[in-house]
């Protein structure tokens, strides 16, 4: 007879490994990714396969260099890439895309110890990295009219956060929802976002309690502020960052009270910035601060083992 | 407060088959340690006639039980055995002569008081049959039994494909009863709470109706999240009592029983007959016909899977109980013993391990446990070597029930670096204390 396995209890386990996860993240992204293509044109989709493609293959090659056990297959590069594409402009130069991609692997995630280690989120980092070096290609936003909408005219539009700035009048609040407006081009569809979100909540894969926090404090700051709430919360990447960037699982706090300040902080920063910054937009900046300050928010909200009374 | 756990796929596919009782195999192996304890002192030599209850092991010291034939036979010789955490016990073979001839002393016992009940129960042999296997008289034995306000009866039966005690449930209720009215009679206890998962609706309904007849008894119906039958989340569950760290239910004044144990032992006290067989799930990917029997204690798995009908693969694995805690068996000479309530056989699919890839701090594990443990943390703190950090940790708080590691995207084998930990931090431990 030969010999039976002998290994540690549990002898069963979930079926749902990382590689499942990641992709009910990528399934998640994928209404806004089309609503993209529909709204900016095939660029679109072009900018997204080159994010994708050089995040993946950067993480291969690195991993092969440094003869680390190869991760690609956990799909988590693929979501990078398409969560740094969704924050370009559909008009960025194809280079400045790829740079963008391997500073997101190599230099926020991989020289950190790869997945799980990194503390700042990739996207976010790369985006801010390459807002600093490439800032005017970074902020010409186009109006989504080179779509399946509308004729292809390339019109220099403002996105709504600096109309409102301005005061320059703003879309309808349909055509945010439907993100017809000036944006990077995977945040302005909110409605996309919001049923991309929606999955990850019933599939759970995040919790509510960044999301909720999040939205939650910048609404309530715009009410308090005399701000248009409703065009607050659908313009810009909030909708995109609340769902899907404020909840990586890495650069963010894990237990309920860790999220909820995580969230409350994001939404702080963020109409701080919009409101009183030079920036019209603080959604980016807001997640990046707040991953700095997750090891300390972790730590004043561990999880507390129930040790009960004293014996008697 | 809600304690966490972890939905588990139930596979309780034997739970409408009625226990067979099977013939006895040609040998049994029965170990002197089948229970928390000091093992048992062998009492019989080779050659040595013995029959059904006949004693061979009598309980060396209070925290021990004695062992009695689960055959009528002949020893064949008295061997070694090495038990699940690597000590080396005596083990008394014995060839069966077919018969099953119960030995003619055994008399029901004369019990009067509190005191005859629990060396009643002793010289029953009866440990905790739901699994851990602590010795039933040691639980009973409380210097002030004004202490106990309630027994809670655990019959949650958690672990997927396990049935035994949903089966007792339905075809022993009335020794369920009894064994309520002698805690009644002879600890004075008042109130019993049966706490049964809601996939069992069968059993719930039989206890229901047999709750109506037995004053202070009541049903709960718990929700089936593992590790429901865990003692201290079942006891936080039915009573709202937190058991402390370290601790015993009964510093929170509860008695937690297992439901087929109390069944045995109102049993015993009608028929005097000892722990001697034991109703067991077959169950496993491997099975051909997966079924509740009724075995001798001592039978070796070998033979309990061939008297089922067989296996349908190669038998990769196997389990003395269920998958989320059970313990894998080092090879299919092992015997059944007291607290095996289970056997799970598993093919090569069901038995790889999966393989283990980073952590992606997705804090899962810390999320899912029913202590509030942190796994992760634990992990990184192991690995530093830091029993300070473990100390802080709490790690000598994981009862090890799996939910950490069952719902790890990574598969990290949590449950293990937990158990390492644990060593790592008593050793440091007691260090400090041979310091002082
Ligand atoms: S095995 Fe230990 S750490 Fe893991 S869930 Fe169970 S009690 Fe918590
Ligand atoms: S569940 Fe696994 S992957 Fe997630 S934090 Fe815990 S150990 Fe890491």
């Amino acid at each position: 007879m030969n010999k039976l396995i002998s290994t540690v209890s549990p002898h069963f386990s979930t079926k749902r490994d990382t590689t499942h996860i990641m992709l009910d993240v990528i399934l998640a992204l994928c209404p806004a990714a089309i609503a993209s293509v529909l709204l900016f044109g095939w660029r679109a989709l072009l900018v997204i396969a080159v994010c994708v493609g050089t995040c993946v293959l950067s993480e291969f090659l690195f991993e092969k260099l440094c003869k680390r056990e190869n991760t690609i297959s956990d799909l988590s590069a693929v979501v990078t890439g398409m969560l740094l594409a969704f924050n370009l402009p559909v008009t960025i130069p194809v280079w400045q895309a790829v740079i963008g991609s391997v500073v997101a692997i190599i230099v926020v995630k991989q020289l950190f110890g790869g997945i799980g280690q990194n503390f700042a989120n990739p996207a976010i980092t790369a985006r801010i990295i390459m807002l600093v070096a490439f800032s005017g290609e970074m902020t010409r936003w186009v109006n989504p009219v080179g779509g399946f909408f509308d004729e292809v005219s390339a019109v220099t539009g403002a996105t709504p956060l600096v109309a409102m700035s301005k005061g320059l009048p703003l879309p309808s609040y349909l055509d945010l929802l439907l993100g017809k407006h000036g944006g990077s081009l995977g945040e302005t569809c909110a409605l996309a976002l919001i049923l991309g979100g929606l999955y990850l909540l019933i599939r759970r894969v995040i919790t509510w309690h960044i999301p909720v926090a999040f939205i939650g404090t910048v609404a309530l700051m715009s009410l308090v502020c005399g701000q248009d709430v409703l065009g607050q919360l659908l313009s810009g990447g909030l909708m995109l960052g609340a769902f899907f960037m404020a909840t990586d699982y890495a650069t963010t706090p894990n237990t309920k009270w860790g999220k909820i300040i995580f969230g409350v902080g994001c939404g702080l920063i963020t109409v701080l910035i919009r409101f009183w910054g030079n920036y019209p937009e603080g959604v980016s900046y807001s997640i990046l601060l707040m991953n700095i300050l997750t090891p300390y928010i972790s730590r004043l909200t561990r999880s507390k083992p129930l040790i009960g009374g004293a014996k008697s | 407060m809600k304690l966490h756990g972890i939905h588990v796929p139930h596979r309780k596919n034997t739970a409408d088959s009625a226990p067979v009782r099977l013939a006895p195999p040609k040998t049994v192996a029965i170990p002197m340690s089948m229970h928390i304890g000091k093992p048992a002192k062998v009492i019989v030599k080779r050659g040595d006639e013995v029959k059904v209850g006949t004693k061979i092991g009598e309980a060396d010291g209070f925290v021990s039980s004695p062992i009695h034939s689960s055959v009528s036979g002949k020893v064949q010789k008295v061997d070694e055995i090495t038990i699940m955490n690597g000590m080396k016990v005596p083990c008394v073979l014995i060839d069966s002569d077919g018969e099953q001839t119960p030995d003619e002393a055994l008399a029901p016992p004369a019990v009067s008081d509190y005191q005859s009940f629990v060396d009643a129960v002793r010289d029953s042999g009866s440990v905790g049959l739901g699994g851990a296997g602590f010795p039933t008289h040691v639980k009973l034995t409380v210097k002030d039994l004004s202490q106990v306000q309630e027994v809670v009866i655990n019959a949650a039966e958690c672990e997927p494909y396990i049935t035994s005690d949903t089966r007792t449930m339905l075809d022993k209720s009335d020794y369920i009863q009894k064994g309520i009215e002698l805690l009644r009679k002879y600890l004075g206890v008042q109130k019993f709470i049966i706490g049964i998962e809601n996939n069992k609706p069968a059993a719930i309904a039989k206890m229901q109706a047999l709750a109506q007849s037995v004053p202070g008894m009541t049903v709960m119906a718990l929700p089936s999240i593992y590790p429901q039958g865990g003692e201290k989340v079942l006891v936080y569950n039915t009573t709202g009592k937190l058991i402390p760290k370290g601790g015993l239910p009964l510093h929170v004044g509860v008695i937690v029983l297992n439901v087929t144990t109390l069944a045995f032992i109102a049993e015993y006290m009608e028929t005097g007959m000892p722990l001697v067989e034991k109703c067991i799930t077959v169950d496993g990917s491997a099975i051909k016909t997966p079924k509740n029997v009724i075995v001798p204690i001592g039978t070796p798995v070998a033979d309990l899977i061939e008297m089922v009908g067989g296996t349908k693969e190669e038998p990769a694995k196997a389990l003395y109980g269920g998958p989320m805690m059970g313990i894998a068996i080092p090879s299919l000479d092992s015997p059944v013993m007291k607290n095996t309530n289970a056997i799970i056989v598993m093919g090569k699919k069901e038995a790889t391990p999966p393989k283990t890839t980073p952590c992606i701090s997705c804090g899962m594990c810390v999320n899912h446990c029913p202590l509030r443990l942190d796994p992760r943390e634990i992990a990184l703190a192991y690995k530093k070597n830091a029993p300070e950090d473990l100390e802080l940790l709490h790690v000598d708080l994981c009862m090890e029930c799996g939910c950490c590691a069952y719902i790890c995207p990574a598969h990290r084998p949590l449950v293990q670096t937990n158990k390492l930990s644990k060593a790592v931090l008593r050793n440091y431990q007691n260090a400090k204390k041979e310091e002082k």
